[in-house]
């Protein structure tokens, strides 16, 4: 695990073993790259994304923002938010229910670890 | 790229695939803020101010002398409409971290942008003709049509205020031409206020 790791990112053509050939393009390269699941799942990453240009956004807005099904963002909504990467607001509009979600301090840091390992990840692959 | 290194990773396959996979997980994260950015790039106070710059004009206009005066009053009006939008705009690209014409501001304003123009030059063909009581239903109609299509990717009330927008324009050709003034007040006035009203309220700013 360790050293499938080292060897991505310092030189990872010459050095890659093969057994990353066999995980290629499935879920397991995240913690091989020991990159941030949490993040790494795309609805997620679409909310986190989604949340750090806009201060806050409404349930109603992510939805229709990620093209996602009720069921599915609120789930992994309240990953994020039980990670404390997402705030969670909920409050009333008159009779209606209105979500807010607001992106955290810890959130923030953590796409920008994420951004900066997919850069990472380019950059090594290009000087290989 | 050296040919060398380009076969060498197309033999071992790994690094390519995570090289793609990286690019498009950036790709979609790009794709992602900028579309939350042109979820809102809209700002409810800029279509208040605008409706309200739009009543002025309405007002004054309406004691216009001429059919020249009109006309430029109101073409004044729209210049400082789209200068406020426009520098509200780009303010809030700004703090997405976007050019306005790269960022979430891009795709209204291309949408936005022919309609205007043709509504420039019918605005001369219109003057010249001596139809300037036909004015309000062209430019009620052509400015709600840029709106409807740059709109479609914005909140919900923006699309709808387009859509209105041409109501109130196809109804203006077909009623009386002294309530020419009376449809632009209600269209760039009313529908501006009443419309950044609901995207202040729903959507913040």
């Amino acid at each position: 695990m360790a050293a499938r790791q080292g060897a991505l990112t310092k030189d990872g053509a010459n050095a890659a073993p093969p057994s990353l050939t066999e995980v290629r393009g499935q879920q397991p390269q995240a913690e091989a790259l020991g990159l941030d699941r949490l993040i790494h799942e795309r609805l997620r990453l679409g909310i986190v994304s989604a949340l750090a240009v806009n201060g806050s956004l409404t349930f109603g807005d992510l939805k229709e923002l990620l093209g996602a099904t009720d069921g599915n963002l609120s789930a992994h909504a309240r990953r994020l938010e039980d990670a404390g990467y997402v705030a969670c607001d909920k409050s009333f509009e008159g009779r209606l229910p209105k979500t807010e979600y607001t992106l955290t301090e810890l959130g923030r840091g953590e796409l920008q670890n994420y951004l900066d390992h997919m850069e990472a990840i380019i950059q090594a692959t290009r000087n290989a | 790229m050296n040919m060398p290194a380009k076969k060498l990773r197309d033999a071992d396959g790994a690094p390519v695939a995570l090289h793609d996979r990286a690019m498009d997980n950036l790709r979609y994260i790009r794709e992602t803020m900028q579309r939350s950015a042109s979820f809102t790039h809209v700002s409810g106070i800029g279509g208040v101010i605008m409706g309200l710059i739009a009543l002025g004009a309405a007002w004054i206009a309406a004691r216009s002398a001429s059919p020249t005066i009109w006309v430029t009053i109101w073409l004044g009006a729209a210049v400082t409409s789209l200068t406020v939008a426009t520098l509200l705009m780009a303010r809030k690209s700004k703090a997405a971290g976007e050019g306005l014409l790269t960022g979430p501001g891009r795709k209204f304003a291309w949408n936005l942008i022919p309609p205007l123009a043709v509504g420039a030059v019918l605005t001369v063909v219109f003057v010249r003709g001596a139809l300037v009581e036909q004015l309000p239903g062209a430019w009620l109609l052509l400015y709600g049509t840029g709106v409807v299509t740059g709109g479609s990717y914005s909140v919900r009330p923006v699309p709808l205020m387009g859509a209105a927008f041409m109501a109130l324009g196809t109804a203006a050709f077909f009623t009386p031409p002294a309530w020419g003034n009376a449809f632009m007040a209600a269209g760039f006035g009313g529908l501006h206020i009443l419309c950044g009203i609901v995207i202040w309220r729903k959507h913040g700013g």
